[in-house]
């Protein structure tokens, strides 16, 4: 066997050895996205079982404001119900707002906002919501670190081989989020 | 992210190699001086040793080692849910795979710091003070700094070096002492020898050495910890996507006279504030563990609205006058990459400043409400402190102390006494 030979044979080992890391790099990269997803799917859920806690607290304090509870039970119900991202999305911004102007509703009742399990329930809504807002972002993240991976040479050479398919965005429909930035500077 | 934690594995690799090197040369002069010609690779010898024990300690008891010595009580979610929620909100937003140890100190100086040798044994402890002073979004970015930190590999790091910098303060120390206290006799008994002229030049570099070493030692230490401090501010905005919070954040620690109880210079690094340097200094001096603090302050003012490392990099060139970079330069290409291509404009509507929208209702509703998180606060300390509650029917809430051993209690205000064997609320 001459030299050549074993050159020729470390060339070919250097370039297996470099399209599977370029291989790995888009699954790991594939792997974060779905992983990131889980997470926000863990986060719906469990503002999904708050909810019936926090309508049955507020319902004895709140006789007057029916609608806004039913509003809040509504959405609840629809956003369970939600499939795929775009749909999931839509009904999470309808649920984040009609928990929103529950919130702002129950300012006019002092009892209740002096209630401590109103106020626990308010705290872990508030944290449930700052991680989906979060956990989207970290999705968000990784699905543009992916999707780079597919459109940038090398991996999209690779992408395009294996199939690897762009994922979307995930967005939650809240306009007044969109609009203005929270910026203050008090 | 993953860019700015490889690229500062290998300068922080140069850095270790950097004071390991320090160390094994104070350990050979060491060994030159003490124990006479030849005796420096027992000298490297013992500093070895002294080293792998020093980071054995380090690596495996750090954490409680530390907490013990800054008094540190671990908390569950019961005990605080707040910071426990925050530190939840932040762990998803660096996509951190394990939430962090979580402890409170009882110190009204507000500070926080960051512990562990990775990210499954990581920590974070913040001071009741912090907890007391900062409302919801100061603390989010507080706690996004620390949790930089950990995303960042700072924590391994700078143990790593701090104990380094130990073990050459330790060694250095003991041969001044013993050199100049029993080292006499020794030298006397070889000074005969023909190698004269050879030693005395050891001797020359042997104290030279000596001196400087600890002070190079502290230097390469605190520049890395300055520098780290920067990145895990980058970070921060960048998890939050809400540099303002923390900005107002540091403004509060900074301008609060209160200084902590049980600090050192070895631990001072750690903090997200100096807790021993109470000047807010515009001028960094080479022995400064932190960035001045109104400077990171401005950096942070100056990002534009959709916080990035790049746009934390040119606050940093501007505030600081400095050219040079403080992001790594990989990450800031994969940024500017990112920028030219077309799924940029994607970006920038996708992903918004999550703005905590029942935050900002809840803070509406209580503005404010300092005294209310001094009681959360305080519960926080007696809960993990194993004390039981009990709420009486006039209103008062009665702390029986886990060493309280009679059976029944008795309110202090209304006369009415329980059993502490039935009527125990929130007692663990």
């Amino acid at each position: 066997m001459g030299i050549s030979v074993i050159i020729f044979l470390l060339i070919i080992a250097g370039i297996i050895f470099v399209l599977f890391n370029l291989y790995n790099s888009l699954v790991r990269a594939r792997n974060a996205v779905k992983n990131a997803w889980s997470q926000i799917d863990v986060q719906l859920k469990r503002r999904h079982d708050l909810i019936p806690n926090l309508v049955e607290t507020a319902k004895g304090y709140m006789k007057h404001e029916r609608q806004t509870l039913e509003a809040v039970v509504n959405a609840r119900n629809i956003a369970m119900n939600a499939d795929g991202v775009a749909e999931t999305g839509k009904a999470e911004g309808m649920l984040t707002n009609a928990l929103k102007s529950l919130f702002a509703v129950a300012e006019a009742y002092p009892d209740l906002k002096a209630n401590q399990n109103f106020l626990a329930l308010q705290e872990e809504l508030t944290s449930t919501e700052n991680k989906i807002a979060f956990s989207r972002q970290a999705f968000n993240d990784s699905v543009m670190n992916y999707n780079d991976k597919c459109e940038m040479v090398p991996t999209n050479f690779i992408a395009n081989m294996f199939n690897f398919k762009k994922e979307e965005f995930f967005e939650i429909e809240i306009p007044e989020e969109r609009a203005v930035p929270k910026v203050d500077f008090s | 992210m993953w860019e700015i934690a490889l690229s500062n594995r290998r300068k922080s690799i140069f850095l270790v190699v950097l004071m390991a090197l320090l160390l094994f040369s104070v350990g050979y002069t060491t060994g030159e001086l003490l124990l006479g010609p030849g005796g420096g690779l027992l000298g490297i010898g013992i500093a070895l040793i002294i080293w792998v024990i020093l980071t054995s300690i380090a690596f495996f008891q750090g954490k409680k080692l530390l907490m013990r010595i800054s008094g540190g009580q671990k908390i569950e979610k019961a005990d605080h849910p707040r910071l426990f929620n925050v530190v939840e909100e932040m762990v998803i937003a660096s996509q951190l795979t394990k939430i962090p140890d979580i402890y409170i100190i009882d110190d009204p100086a507000p500070n926080a710091f960051a512990t562990g040798r990775n990210i499954d044994n990581a920590a974070i402890a913040v001071t009741t003070g912090l907890l007391n002073r900062l409302n919801r979004d100061e603390l989010q970015g507080v706690v996004a700094h620390e949790i930089g930190h950990v995303k960042n590999r700072d924590i391994l790091f700078m143990t790593l070096l701090g104990v380094m910098l130990g073990a050459i303060v330790l060694i250095t120390d003991l041969a001044v002492r013993s050199f100049f206290y029993g080292g006499h006799r020794r030298r006397s008994r070889t000074s005969s020898q023909s190698s004269n002229q050879l030693q005395i030049i050891i001797l020359v570099i042997g104290i030279v050495l000596m001196i400087l070493s600890p002070i190079i030692a502290q230097i390469i230490y605190f520049a890395a910890s300055r520098k780290r401090e920067y990145l895990a501010d980058s970070s921060s905005a960048i998890f939050t996507r809400y540099p303002e919070g923390l900005a107002r954040a540091l403004e509060k620690i900074e301008y609060t006279s209160i200084r902590m109880k049980k600090t050192n210079r070895v631990t001072a690094p750690m903090y997200i504030v100096n807790p021993l340097q109470k000047l807010s200094a515009k001028s960094v001096g080479l022995f400064s563990t932190h960035p001045p603090t109104s400077q990171r302050i401005q950096i942070l003012r100056n990002m534009a609205g959709s916080p990035n490392y790049i746009d934390y990099d040119t606050a940093y060139k501007k505030i600081t006058g400095s050219s040079a970079s403080i992001i790594p330069g990989t990450t800031l290409q994969t940024v500017i990459a990112d920028r030219k291509s077309p799924s940029k404009p994607e970006l920038k509507k996708t992903v918004p400043i999550p703005t905590a929208v029942l935050a900002g209702a809840a803070m509406s509703v209580e503005p404010e409400q300092v005294s209310e998180r001094v009681r959360e606060t305080t519960d926080a300390i007696w809960k993990a402190k194993n004390y039981r509650f009990i709420d009486c029917t006039c209103g008062a809430k009665l702390k029986v102390p886990p060493s309280f051993n009679r059976p029944t209690v008795t309110c202090l205000r209304c006369r009415t006494s329980y059993s502490l064997n039935s009527k125990v609320e929130n007692g663990k």
